[in-house]
């Protein structure tokens, strides 16, 4: 039973312990009798614990771990000679008596220590002695601890450069052959352990289960091995060279040769670790070597991927290291090394071989940043490697495909250097259309966020293809999948985008505005209203800076002309008359009607009015757009200039008959009398016309008679005196302007009437109107005092 | 002391991709008591973005705004200041100083904020200030030529009111400031 099996392998290990405690206890006696016979007994006694075979690796290790501290108060014994008479060399002898061989190993390798400490002996004699000894303990739990007791206990007693135990025979060789030796030993007992029966606890697990579980505890062990790899990278005295020549072909050597996954897989990531970059880099050709012997399961993918990270980062870390990047070729050695792994890994899921190229593309991004022709050359590898013509579907490999396209864009802060990059769009295609679009507003903010121009046609042409998917509807895309939140800040998104298409040259301006409507008329009537305004306005600027030009170039195809412009311009709004979005259609024609006029292009002008007038006939229908559509005709045509006589009247009378037909009263009475400003233009001589701004005046005054009558009919009360107040009000703004029609009679007349309802109307009060008719009386008043010319206007009429 | 800013006009995306960045780091939230707003902003995220400055905020409808339940016109009481809000598409001649003025006294407010020109103004009329805080955004318009972004900062304190408007020339904002006090002879009748 499993659980038997747990409560079994604790109940072993407190066994254990109290075996160590118990024996420690007659080994401190000992100790402190200075009695170097028990002592050895006693010590040999306690480290026969450590021969069970019946602890996981965990367990033994705790076991282990309290025999270690016993070990060291030993140590402490064998130094002092003076407690116990023996010297070093007859204790080294001495210690060899012990019965059982690990008990004796274990005290070997204590008293081995102080014999190096004691010079008495040259260091690697002694290492080399302790490391080929412990080969007789050939059980992999039990001898990779005692090796690394070995490890532990010789450590700081190398004979590396500079240390004390270095000098005469001894050099760094020895030191380096004496870890590589006992590394290599290691590896082999930790290799085999996954051969090993492991500890009775099959039970009513499954092999499967069982192998696992194993593997697992094998895992745990790992570090006892690698800790070598680390101690030789601590060695002073490892520099390039001797790494170049001796340690990095042994380790490999033996990575090499276990053929164990989780050993290669381990040990290749722990080399790339612990030695630096440096190394790495000036030995990139014999490590990559390695790399397609590994066992065809080791996920070689992560190890490579780490180490161009790694060498990424120390490129980015001094722009002084760059040229050794140069030297070594180490793009194009990461580079074919990547096609080979993904050659041999035939059973390599499509997420690995993209991620692979994702580590490429960062690393060439901070190590070649000018190489654009290495970047493209990364996605086309990358593209080959993707099922042709498919989108690619396993969601983690959709994630590295972002990451691959969003890495030029962080890099460059630019697109347009993306732009330049044939095999980008080839890569894009490869993605689902969900996430096309979210690359593609990816691109845009990247766009926005560095406030990047994009200055020719060709290149907006490149920009519209990438972005395709939130241009138009691709293949396979219905409309209940959208998401209209979404829709709208994707459309907003092109929206802005299309600010950023810009040249000062106006010929290149005109080609790509064209470039633009040419993608964006694709895009349908729900796309088209956030589309074309940016582009009219777009076009507008384009006018503006044209205006003034002399209409004739000569030997262009499409000369770079106000009318050209307009001719666009036409188009483009037309598409939105037809989906049908009339008012905003409106709204640009009357825009681009002023620009005309701006231009001093009447027919244009006048054109681009009769849209406005058409679609406000037929297509506006709501009364409340219907009055700000009037408004707006009428704010625009009152600031024309190019008309003639006979256009602006024809467009006036139209303006003045909408305005009184409107559906309300109120709103009839206020366009009315707004239409009074069309026949009297303060900064255009020709548009004096005091009759007619008297008769809207008029018609307003009838219609608010009419509106009041109706107010009182339906509900019994007195209707808007406001919209008197209002026209009150127009007639002295006329009456200053030296309308001769606008008498102070007139007004006096009005002024007596208003107070007049506003008295009727006691019961039923109107605090706006009555405010606004005493700060109209006010004003009267004001200007009355103002004396001069206006307060001599003024002095006829009575407040 | 309260803080009122005043902007609008700003017209994203039809116009402008954004607010210039400038002005994007000088708003930040807090230091606003109020925002009105005159319009034309035009998508919703941009009022998002306005609330995030200051939630007590006030907005008349221009003619492109997408949401269609800001009212036309707007009048709220700042401390001893009656204030009136329009996009202004609606008064003819556009940006005509005597038409507005005549929506001020229909308003019946002490200050008269208004848009549609893409042009900042600030008038005494009467006793009031009729102020146009221009184009947020730099906006095209059919009006004005060459549109630089701006903004207005009103200071309200007390009887005096100090106008910051905020200008963006060349990439540098310019600062100009206008100082109105109201006279208590224009004091309204209190409703």
């Amino acid at each position: 039973m499993l659980l038997d099996g747990i409560e079994d392998e604790d109940k072993w290990l407190a066994e254990g312990i109290a075996g160590i405690q118990h024996h420690a206890f007659y080994m401190h006696r000992a100790l402190d009798a200075n009695n170097l016979r028990d002592a050895l007994k006693y010590s040999a006694q306690m480290l026969s614990e450590l021969r069970t075979s019946r602890l996981s690796p965990h367990k033994y290790y705790e076991l282990y771990m309290r025999a270690f501290d016993e070990l060291r108060k030993l140590e402490m014994f064998f130094k002092d000679e003076s407690r116990h008479g023996v010297s070093i060399i007859d204790l080294y002898e001495l210690v060899q008596h012990a019965g059982n061989i690990l008990p004796r190993l274990y005290l070997l390798c204590t008293v081995g220590s102080v014999y190096i400490k004691s010079k008495e002996a040259p260091a690697k004699d002694v290492l080399k002695d302790l490391v080929e000894m412990c080969r007789a303990v050939q059980h992999p739990i039990r001898g990779l601890f005692l090796r690394s007791y070995l490890s532990q206990v010789s450590r700081d007693k190398l004979p590396d450069l500079g240390s004390e135990y270095e000098g005469g025979s001894d050099t760094v060789t020895d030191a380096v052959d004496f870890v590589l030796q006992n590394f290599t030993e290691m590896n082999k007992l930790w290799v085999r352990m996954q051969y090993q029966a492991f500890f009775g606890l099959s039970g009513l697990q499954g092999p499967g289960r069982a192998r696992e579980k194993h593997e697992k505890e094998r895992s745990e062990l790992r570090d006892l091995v690698g800790k070598n790899l680390l101690v030789l990278s601590q060695i002073e005295g490892v520099e390039l060279q001797m790494y170049k020549d001796t340690v990095l072909p042994r380790v490999l050597e033996q990575v090499i040769n276990c053929k164990d996954e989780l050993a290669q897989y381990y040990l290749m990531d722990c080399l790339i670790q612990v030695f630096p970059d440096e190394y790495h880099l000036q030995t990139l050709e014999t490590l990559l070597g390695a790399c397609p012997q590994l066992q065809p399961t080791v996920d070689i993918k992560t190890v490579l991927s780490q180490l161009m990270d790694r060498l990424s980062n120390y490129a980015a870390s001094s722009t002084d290291v760059l040229p050794e990047f140069l030297q070594v070729e180490a793009f194009a050695k990461l580079s074919s090394a990547i096609g080979r792994v993904i050659e041999a890994q035939v059973d390599m899921p499509i997420v690995g071989a993209i991620s692979l190229y994702v580590s490429l593309l960062t690393f060439t991004l901070r190590v070649h940043p000018d190489r654009l022709d290495y970047v493209d050359q990364v996605l086309g590898a990358c593209v080959r490697k993707l099922p042709g013509n498919t989108k690619v579907e396993d969601k983690r490999a959709i994630k590295q495909v972002v990451a691959l396209l969003s890495a030029p864009l962080e890099k460059y802060n630019d697109i347009v250097t993306a732009l330049t990059l044939s095999n980008y769009p080839r890569v894009m295609d490869h993605l689902d259309n969900g996430t096309n679009k979210v690359m593609a507003m990816v691109i845009i903010q990247s766009i926005m966020k560095n406030d990047s121009c994009i200055s020719t046609a060709d290149k907006v042409e490149v920009l519209f293809e990438l972005i395709k998917g939130l241009i138009k509807d691709l293949d396979g895309t219905s409309d209940d999948e959208l998401d209209e939140e979404d829709f709208h800040d994707e459309q907003n998104s092109v929206a802005r985008l299309i600010h950023m298409l810009y040249n000062d040259d106006p010929e290149e301006m005109l080609k790509i505005i064209c470039t633009v409507k040419k993608h964006i008329m694709n895009g349908g009537p729900k796309r088209l209203p956030f589309t074309v305004p940016p582009l009219v306005f777009s076009a507008l600027g384009l006018v503006r800076q044209l205006q003034g030009q002399d209409g004739e170039v000569v030997g262009e195809d499409m000369p770079a002309t106000p009318k050209t412009v307009f001719q666009f311009l036409n188009q483009t709004v037309d598409a939105l008359s037809s989906i049908p979005s009339p008012e905003l259609a409106l709204r640009l024609y009357l825009h681009c009607a002023e620009a005309a006029n701006d231009c001093d292009l009447e027919p244009v002008a006048y054109e681009f009015f009769t849209q406005a007038f058409v679609l406000y006939e037929e297509e506006i229908a709501d009364s409340k757009a219907q009055v700000t559509a009037i408004h707006l005709i009428i704010g625009a045509l009152q600031r024309m200039n190019v008309f003639g006589t006979e256009n602006r009247d024809t467009l006036t009378h139209k303006a003045t008959g909408y305005s009184a037909k409107l559906l309300k009263k109120p709103d009839q009475c206020r366009a009315v009398y707004a239409c009074s400003h069309l026949f009297w233009v303060d900064d255009q001589d020709g548009v004096k016309d005091g009759e007619r701004v008297l008769l809207c005046l008029k018609r307003a005054l009838r219609i608010a008679n009419a509106a009041q009558q109706m107010a009182s009919v339906t509900r019994g009360s007195s209707g808007p005196v406001t919209l008197f107040v209002e026209i009150l009000n127009k007639y002295l703004y006329f009456f200053e302007k030296g309308n001769p029609q606008i008498t102070s009679a007139a007004i006096q007349g009005l002024v007596e009437l208003i107070t007049t309802e506003l008295q009727s109307d006691s019961s039923n009060v109107k605090p706006a109107s009555d405010a606004f008719f005493a700060s109209t009386l006010r004003y009267i008043q004001f200007q009355k005092q103002k004396g001069g010319a206006m307060g001599e206007k003024y002095a006829s009429i009575k407040v | 002391m309260v803080l009122v800013l005043a902007l609008g006009d700003l017209h994203i995306p039809h116009r402008a991709p954004d607010l210039p960045a400038k002005f994007k780091s000088m708003l930040v939230p807090g230091k606003i008591q109020h925002i009105i707003c005159t319009g034309n902003l035009c998508i919703k995220e941009v009022h998002d973005y306005l609330k995030t400055l200051c939630p007590d905020l006030h907005i008349a409808r221009g003619e492109y705004d997408e949401e269609t339940r800001y009212p036309e016109t707007k009048t709220l009481t700042i401390g001893q200041f009656k204030l009136g809000l329009c996009h202004g598409h609606q008064v003819i001649p556009w940006g005509d100083l005597d038409s507005l003025a005549m929506l001020q006294r229909q308003l019946d407010v002490d200050i008269l904020v208004t848009g549609h020109t893409h042009q900042f103004t600030a008038y005494k009329h009467e006793g009031g200030v009729v102020i146009n805080p221009g184009s947020a955004s730099g906006a095209y318009s059919s009006i004005t030529y060459d549109v630089n972004p701006s903004f207005v900062l009103m200071d309200i304190d007390g009887l005096r009111v100090v106008v910051y408007v905020y200008e963006l020339i060349d990439g540098e904002v310019k600062v100009d400031k206008i100082d109105f006090k109201k006279t208590t002879a224009a004091t309204h009748s209190a409703h």
